[in-house]
């Protein structure tokens, strides 16, 4: 028996050193693609400048492809120097601080409406397990309600915020209308994932459970409640992902000030005295996007390793 | 925890149909009558189809009799599944991947509402029994297929009920392990001396483990033949003893369902 | 048959008109004035004043989605037989793909409206066929890749060189997670066009149209485009279905594999 407590721990430890290795890799190669990415958008301006004045008579350029003049492409230096630069006059504070400011008021936002997303969406998963009839019902409205472009109407919410809800005892500020954006966003991949992951439960399982003589609510919190959860992380990824495209949209159609969409909206209306402020605020978001689905996959990681499928046949 | 009844398991005249009056309907079981006493050891063997899992099913009330009744312990299938008389074993263990053994050993118990305290001695306690002791904090992906199996046993046995219902449960093992499962599942049986009712696609199987071995025609299910297994004490020497050939191929004859032996 | 599909639409049908007569019967009880959701009434109202105006902004948002729409498919689809094609490639193209999904795309809106100018309808086209692609090269590498060892095993006996291989066993295999991903993509492409609007591009397009009737507090309009842009994402989602049955006939559409 010890020999096989041995050798499962062992292998257990393999596994461990080989999942590192994979996600170091991954990690390489996207940092590698950044890489390329850099160098060609370079290159492309390097190849541009030496023909200089003659690329204003190709027609395919600034039609199909870009400009390689600093102003519409400045140059990757001037950028990442930027990010030291104090863009207003007025004080020192960096350009870098503004966006990690911006970017944490988009993230709240984001970050409320994921978690309301998600509870709404495990309700109507939950509502829909239990009548085959509503699950029929409901589903193509869930498909349809993503095709309306719900970011769309974000200043109609963001007015409906400032002037609706004051029978709350609290204060309505524009930041919770964006956060009701990124709530719609989210509960859609959320509900169709959870009750494809609640029905996903072992059919021997449920008989089990039957056999327990289980309650609808124990087979529900015991069985298929944790059988749903790699699901549900699946719906997670793309939830923060929308919530956070859809936190950064309400901002700049509602005019919410303080976040990365009215920073994103200042620099681009500033874009001839500064072009890098802008590209700077771009690849602030983009870390923003990235940062929230790591957190999802940290949270999958820490949540789902000790669920292997994988059976070890000793 | 249960009385011990005279007759564990009472079958009468019970006749299964599903999908009645749909051009897919379909007869699983004819009239079947069935007593089985109060510690016996019986397995249901018969061909695909044959209805014996729907047979099991019935006894633990998962579905019920077109026609017919199902008693166990002297009471309804139904009522002996609210009181937990029984607990079941099936082909694939059914452990839950995301609790730990001694978690999942404790899940009926959690379910009934036994303390923590209680609930952790009685899972060590099944530990034991199982022969699995250092196994309590692994997780289900750890273990071979025998011993997740010895698990859902124990798992079944945990709230001591009176009947253990085991539908194929060694079937995904390979044979050598099989083997050895059927005499862990004879000590525990001598043990704790529960009714059994074991349904197998195995002749050998049939044979080793019981001491009656019903055999079911093909559908639409009826006993076609209940042989009594006299063969003592059962030791690994016992498979391949002249007497245990002997009744293998008694019970091989009787599912001779293709050729009819009287004209 | 015609029962089947009675069974299959009713619950939906019911819940759809139950819940829009819910919604015209309380307004018309309650009738709150200039509320920012107004009656189905009012808005279909507005729909019909604004017709043609709401049908020369669809037809130009509809423009883009629709060429987007195709662009990235295509781009999505050659590079998923590329990389289907090489291990290595797979191994490492796709997980750099699924991280790739996880930036704001549309924070690049502003970026291609410096490069190709605010007018230009390249600049809302690149949006939308990078939001296209990635869904589709993803879903699309998975469905090549994902093939049953043992029917590989079977080419090779047969010493199928590999373009054999896949056109008989990975792209029948593949067009099901294809046609997954056509449909998320085709409501992208909308949503995608319609928000890239935002940011620049033709005024006559329903993203402006939206936002300035909502700035002007007619919600009724507002809401109107809204719906029109509602009806090209289902068109496009009912076209994408149409196609998928006419490619698969031997799968019930339904049964279509996840993503």
């Amino acid at each position: 028996m010890t020999t096989r407590e041995e050798t499962a721990s062992a292998v257990a430890k393999l596994e461990r050193r080989d999942a590192i290795r994979r996600l170091v890799r991954k990690v390489v190669v996207f940092l590698l693609f950044i890489v390329v990415l850099g160098l060609a958008y370079t290159g492309y301006k390097a190849f541009g400048q030496s023909i200089d004045d003659a690329q204003t008579d190709w027609p395919v350029v600034g039609a199909v492809l870009p400009r390689t003049d600093d102003l519409t492409m400045p140059p990757i230096a001037d950028i990442m120097a930027e990010f030291g630069q104090p863009p207003q006059r007025n004080s020192s504070k960096p350009l870098a601080a503004f966006i990690a400011e911006a970017s944490l008021f988009t993230f709240r936002e984001a970050a409320f409406g994921f978690v309301f997303g998600v509870l709404l969406g495990l309700a109507i998963a939950i509502v829909m397990l239990r009548s085959k009839w509503l699950e029929r019902g409901m589903s193509p409205y869930l498909v349809m309600s993503q095709t309306i472009p719900l970011v769309a109407i974000a200043p109609i919410i963001v007015i409906w915020g400032s002037t609706s809800m004051g029978w709350l005892p609290f204060e309505w500020k524009t930041w919770m209308s964006v956060a009701i954006i990124a709530t719609y966003l989210t509960f859609f991949p959320v509900a169709m994932n959870g009750i494809k992951g609640l029905q996903s439960a072992d059919p021997a399982a449920m008989e089990l459970m039957a056999s327990y003589a289980a309650s609808r609510r124990q087979i529900l919190v015991r069985l298929q409640l944790p059988a749903s959860v790699p699901y549900l992380f699946a719906a997670f990824k793309i939830a923060a992902t929308a919530a956070i495209v859809g936190a950064i949209v309400g901002e700049i159609s509602g005019g919410v000030k303080g976040g990365l969409g009215r920073l994103i909206l200042d620099f681009a209306s500033r874009y001839t005295t500064g072009p890098e402020r802008l590209y700077a605020t771009v690849i602030g978001s983009a870390v923003l996007g990235i940062v929230a689905v790591g957190l999802v996959i940290f949270g999958e990681y820490l949540v789902l390793s000790n669920r292997k499928e994988e059976p070890l046949s000793l | 925890m249960t009385d011990k009844a005279a007759c564990a398991v009472e079958v009468s005249g019970a006749t299964k149909v599903f999908n009645t009056g749909k051009p897919n309907e379909v007869k699983a079981l004819d009239h079947i009558d069935l007593s089985i006493s109060d510690g016996a050891f019986v397995s249901l063997i018969g061909p695909s189809g044959c209805g014996k899992s729907t047979l099991l099913r019935l006894i633990a009330a998962l579905t019920h009799p077109t026609e017919g009744t199902v008693c166990v312990n002297d009471k309804s299938a139904d009522q002996a599944r609210l009181d937990r008389d029984y607990g079941m074993a099936f082909q694939t263990s059914a452990l839950f991947k995301w609790r730990t053994i001694t978690e999942n050993i404790e899940l009926p118990l959690q379910l009934m509402g036994w303390s923590r305290a209680n609930r952790k001695e009685r899972a060590a306690e099944m530990l034991e029994l199982i022969k699995l002791p250092e196994f309590g904090d692994h997780y289900p992906y750890e273990l071979s297929g025998g011993m997740r199996q010895r698990v859902a046993i124990a798992r079944a046995l945990s709230f001591r009920p009176s009947l253990l219902l085991m539908d194929e449960p060694f079937g995904a093992l390979d044979e050598m392990t099989r083997e050895h499962m059927q005499m862990e599942l004879l000590d525990i049986w001598h043990k704790t001396e529960k009714t059994v009712v074991f349904v197998t696609h195995s002749i050998p199987e049939a044979v080793f483990l019981s001491q009656r071995v019903i055999v079911m025609s093909p559908r639409p299910g009826r006993i076609a033949s209940d042989i009594a297994v006299e063969l003592g004490d059962r030791v690994f020497e016992t498979r391949e003893s002249p007497d245990f050939f002997t009744k293998v191929t008694e019970v091989r004859e009787a599912l001779r369902f293709d050729h009819e032996v009287d004209g | 048959m015609i029962r089947k599909a009675i069974r299959a639409a009713g619950p939906a049908l019911v819940i759809g008109v139950g819940g829009i007569a819910l919604w015209e019967i309380s307004f018309a009880i309650i009738q709150p004035d200039g509320f920012v959701l107004p009656a189905p009434s009012e808005i279909l109202a507005a729909f019909t004043e604004n017709i043609d105006e709401i049908w020369v902004a669809t037809k130009n948002t509809g423009y883009i989605a629709i060429t987007g729409l195709i662009a990235g498919v295509i781009l999505g689809v050659l590079w998923a037989l590329l990389v289907s094609r090489y291990r290595t490639a797979n191994e490492t193209l796709t997980p750099l793909a699924i991280a790739l999904n996880a930036i704001p795309i549309i924070a690049l809106a502003p970026i291609f409206n410096a490069w190709f100018g605010l007018l230009s309808p390249v600049s809302n086209q690149s949006i939308v066929i990078i939001l296209v692609f990635f869904p589709v090269f993803i879903n699309t590498t998975k469905g090549l890749t994902a093939v049953k060892p043992a029917e590989l095993e079977l080419m090779r006996s047969y010493a199928a060189p590999p373009r054999e291989v896949a056109r008989k066993v990975r792209i029948p295999n593949a067009m099901p997670y294809f046609f997954t991903a056509l449909k998320i993509a085709s409501s992208l492409a909308v949503i995608g066009a319609i928000v890239a609007e935002y940011f620049g591009g033709r005024q006559d397009a329903l993203g402006p149209l939206i936002v300035q009737n909502a700035g002007l507090t007619r919600y009724a309009d507002a809401w109107a485009a809204v719906l029109a842009g509602s009806l090209l994402g289902i068109v496009l989602y009912l076209l994408s279905g149409i196609f998928e049955r006419a490619s698969m006939p031997w799968e019930h559409a339904a049964e279509t594999a996840g993503s």
